[in-house]
């Protein structure tokens, strides 16, 4: 690829802010993906109980029996505005309308940043089809990132990828879960080889096995190590610090607010 | 443990000698001994030598490890070994609340510790809806803070690069201009690195008196120090020899590779977060995006000097509208967020300024809670995530912030350009010389504490 032919100089970029745009197009029916009513709602990571972390001991504010959920952002139905749309549809009539049905669990945007949901059997085709399809084009992965919901029930783990279209000028995040108990997601390597280094550190920290991956090892934390240090249940460690007579237990065993 | 003479020894230390594995004899060299090492190599007839190189090198800007194969002075082979320098910088942010977290991700990569500072708090902000508020004093000393440290990382690379081909001198003038910069730093901020200034709403503290002067006279003594780079190195033969094609990388193989910043640059591809996706107003400032087509280490030395020269006039910019915001807010007004005190110099140190206690402690018991409440327990941020990647003096930083909706960060995840470019030593130095790994490696200018957080 030379530079001629492959992404536009940063001064040809076209102006668009999201929302701002409505097209026609982007309100026919048969451009919109059916959502369903679980995809919308939003979803249920967690459940906070009473006010202050203290779980057990006397809590004599009178907010322990408070018990609320805790939610990260539901679904967004289309049209999502702007160019969050081109990426949808473009990525639509890549896959095929089918396989994106069965590709995207949701669609969350956002504070401005879209978010596709792929299922795991999917990832990869839709990988593919993102940096090679000319109206997508998104070349640039700035690799993985591994998020751990122990109360997401059969979605425990998350891997985040954000990726760049230095063509188009976009951003968008990929999103693919998988149950604790069954921690597979196929390899983007193939597809983005700088990935080759995040994975094996998202493979380090949370447990994630990618497979297809040329070697996964483990980058940050010793071979022998037990455990994955970055999940919820893996303790962070520490010793009490005595200081003016005073001891300070470690951050991970101190009095903390939910 | 002891020997029949009395003298303790240390188990641990590397015992020098020859030691026959499956695969092979293992030579374990302390130092001294190079000629075992020869002469062993000599008998065995063998072309093929494994050399693992660190991980306390000094020319590996950290500890970095590399296992090279060699036949003869040719590399067939390179994979670098990190994890030396793992801290669990991200797992100890979910420990702390929202604020704390920038003390933390500011130790990351230690060389550009604002820009770590400033992805974290604008994914902080996105995910407060606050971009808009954030004031603009506090965005422009962010940009200033930024640029002065563009220079004095991209100082440090030029030097410690140089240092590794024996331009001593280049080193020594780097590190020069580089006190300079971290002079600068601990006027304006109280620390020459680990500041923790850039936070989540603005910026801890204003200008301090003198600063902007401070400013302009180290920009006029840069514009009569950067030449000096350029006299000493462009044209040398012998600096040109050692960098011209090492560590080539073409465009396909960086965006491949994920490679972003001078490595990607040096390919003739102007991208720049700066320009591209402007952020912190950027779009404001009159700079050039500084692009070489050689794909080498001497185009990314080339390029770090330019971009020297284009973070000055920044500067210069950013202190011409700082001398128009005297007196300015530093700090978002929502006092949900803001920090409920300003800092003061007090005869012991900095702290909280003594107003501020006056009042909480003797005038109002609801500042009092206000403080207890904001200090202690911290903001809260909306569910969600964010990722604002900015343009570090090595590429694409970005931070994967989520929150759930608590006072602590629920995850924070940095896409450090030096671990992601520290991927291509083995394409960049496969097929090279032993000697062209160091320049390769250094032209990416990786840092450590960034690559293993």
């Amino acid at each position: 690829m030379s530079p001629e032919d492959g992404p536009k100089a940063p001064g040809e970029f076209d102006e668009v802010t999201p929302g701002t745009e409505d097209d026609s197009t982007d309100k026919m029916p048969e451009n919109t993906l059916p959502v369903t009513p679980e995809a919308l709602s939003p979803e249920v990571i967690d459940r906070r109980q009473g006010m202050f972390g203290v779980q057990g001991s006397g809590d004599t504010s009178g907010y322990a029996g408070v018990v609320r959920p805790v939610t990260m952002p539901g679904g967004t139905p289309p049209p999502y505005g702007g160019w969050f749309d081109e990426v949808a549809t473009g990525l639509e009539s890549a896959l095929g309308r089918d396989q994106m049905r069965g590709a995207i669990e949701k669609v969350v945007v956002h504070r401005g940043e879209i978010t596709f949901f792929v299922r795991r059997s999917s990832l990869l085709a839709v990988a593919e089809n993102l940096r090679n399809d000319p109206a997508l084009r998104f070349e640039f992965c700035s690799g993985v990132s591994g998020v751990h919901y122990p109360g997401d029930r059969g979605r425990e783990l998350h891997a985040v990828y954000h990726l760049l279209s230095m063509t188009h000028n976009r951003r968008i995040r990929l999103e693919v879960t998988c149950p604790d108990a069954d921690p597979h997601i196929p390899s983007v390597v193939s597809v983005y080889p700088t990935n080759d280094w995040h994975e094996r550190e998202t493979y380090d920290f949370f447990g994630i096995i990618f497979d297809g991956h040329p070697a996964l090892t483990r980058i940050e934390m010793p071979d022998d190590w037990p455990g994955h240090p970055q999940r919820k249940d893996y303790p962070l460690g520490g010793i009490p610090v005595e200081y003016k007579g005073a001891t300070i237990p470690p951050p991970d065993q101190r009095r903390s607010y939910t | 443990m002891s020997t029949s003479m009395g003298t303790p020894t240390d188990p641990y230390a590397p015992q020098a000698g020859v030691s026959d594995t499956t695969s092979g004899k293992v030579f374990t060299v302390t130092g001294q001994d190079w000629d075992t090492v020869v002469s062993g190599v000599a008998e065995e007839n063998e072309e093929r030598v494994v050399v693992n190189m660190g991980p306390q090198h000094p020319s590996t800007h950290g500890v970095l490890r590399l296992i090279l194969e060699l036949e003869g002075e040719t590399v067939t082979e390179a994979r670098a070994g990190i994890g030396y320098l793992h801290t669990g910088i991200e797992k100890n942010m979910e420990f702390r609340n929202w604020v704390q977290g920038v003390t933390f991700c500011t130790r990351m990569d230690y060389l550009s510790p604002f820009y770590n500072e400033a992805t974290y708090s604008l994914g902080v902000e996105r995910l407060l809806d606050v971009e808009d508020k954030i004031p603009e004093k506090a965005t422009v000393m962010r940009v200033l803070l930024m640029e002065l440290n563009r220079i004095s990382s991209h100082l440090v690379a030029i030097a410690t690069g140089g240092m590794e081909i024996g331009a001593l001198t280049v080193m020594t003038i780097g590190f020069r201009e580089r006190e300079l910069v971290l002079d600068l730093f601990e006027l304006i901020t109280g620390l020459r690195m680990n500041h923790a200034f850039i936070r989540p709403g603005g910026v801890a503290q204003d200008m301090p008196p003198g600063a902007l002067d401070e400013i302009r006279d180290f920009v006029a003594l840069m514009r009569k120090r950067l030449p000096e780079y350029a006299d000493l190195c462009n044209a040398n033969p012998i600096f040109r020899a050692r960098l011209e094609g090492v560590g080539h990388l073409d465009l396909s193989g960086c965006l491949a590779l994920g490679m972003s910043g001078p490595v990607l640059r040096s390919t003739g591809y102007a991208w720049d977060l700066r320009k591209t996706q402007p952020y912190c107003g950027y779009e404001d400032y009159d700079f050039e995006v500084i692009t070489r087509d050689s794909a080498d280490a001497y185009g990314r030395f080339r390029i770090r000097v330019d971009e020297m020269w284009e973070s000055l006039k920044i500067v210069e910019q950013c202190a011409d509208r700082l001398a128009g915001l005297e007196g300015a807010p530093v700090m978002i007004a929502d006092k949900k967020i803001a920090w409920p005190s300003q800092l003061a110099i007090g005869h012991d140190g900095m702290g909280n300024s003594l107003d501020h206690i006056r009042h909480i402690m003797g005038e109002s018991m609801e500042a009092l809670i206000h403080h207890f409440k904001l200090v202690t327990e911290g903001f809260r941020v909306p569910a969600g995530q964010a990722y604002v990647p900015v343009e570090s003096p090595r590429g694409e930083l970005g931070a994967h912030v989520v929150s759930d909706g608590g006072t602590r960060p629920f995850r924070a995840h940095f896409r450090d350009p030096s671990f992601t470019n520290l991927q291509a030593t083995s394409v960049m130095s496969e097929g090279g010389m032993v000697a062209d790994v160091i320049v390769a490696i250094a032209s990416i200018d990786p840092v450590m504490g960034g690559v293993d957080r």
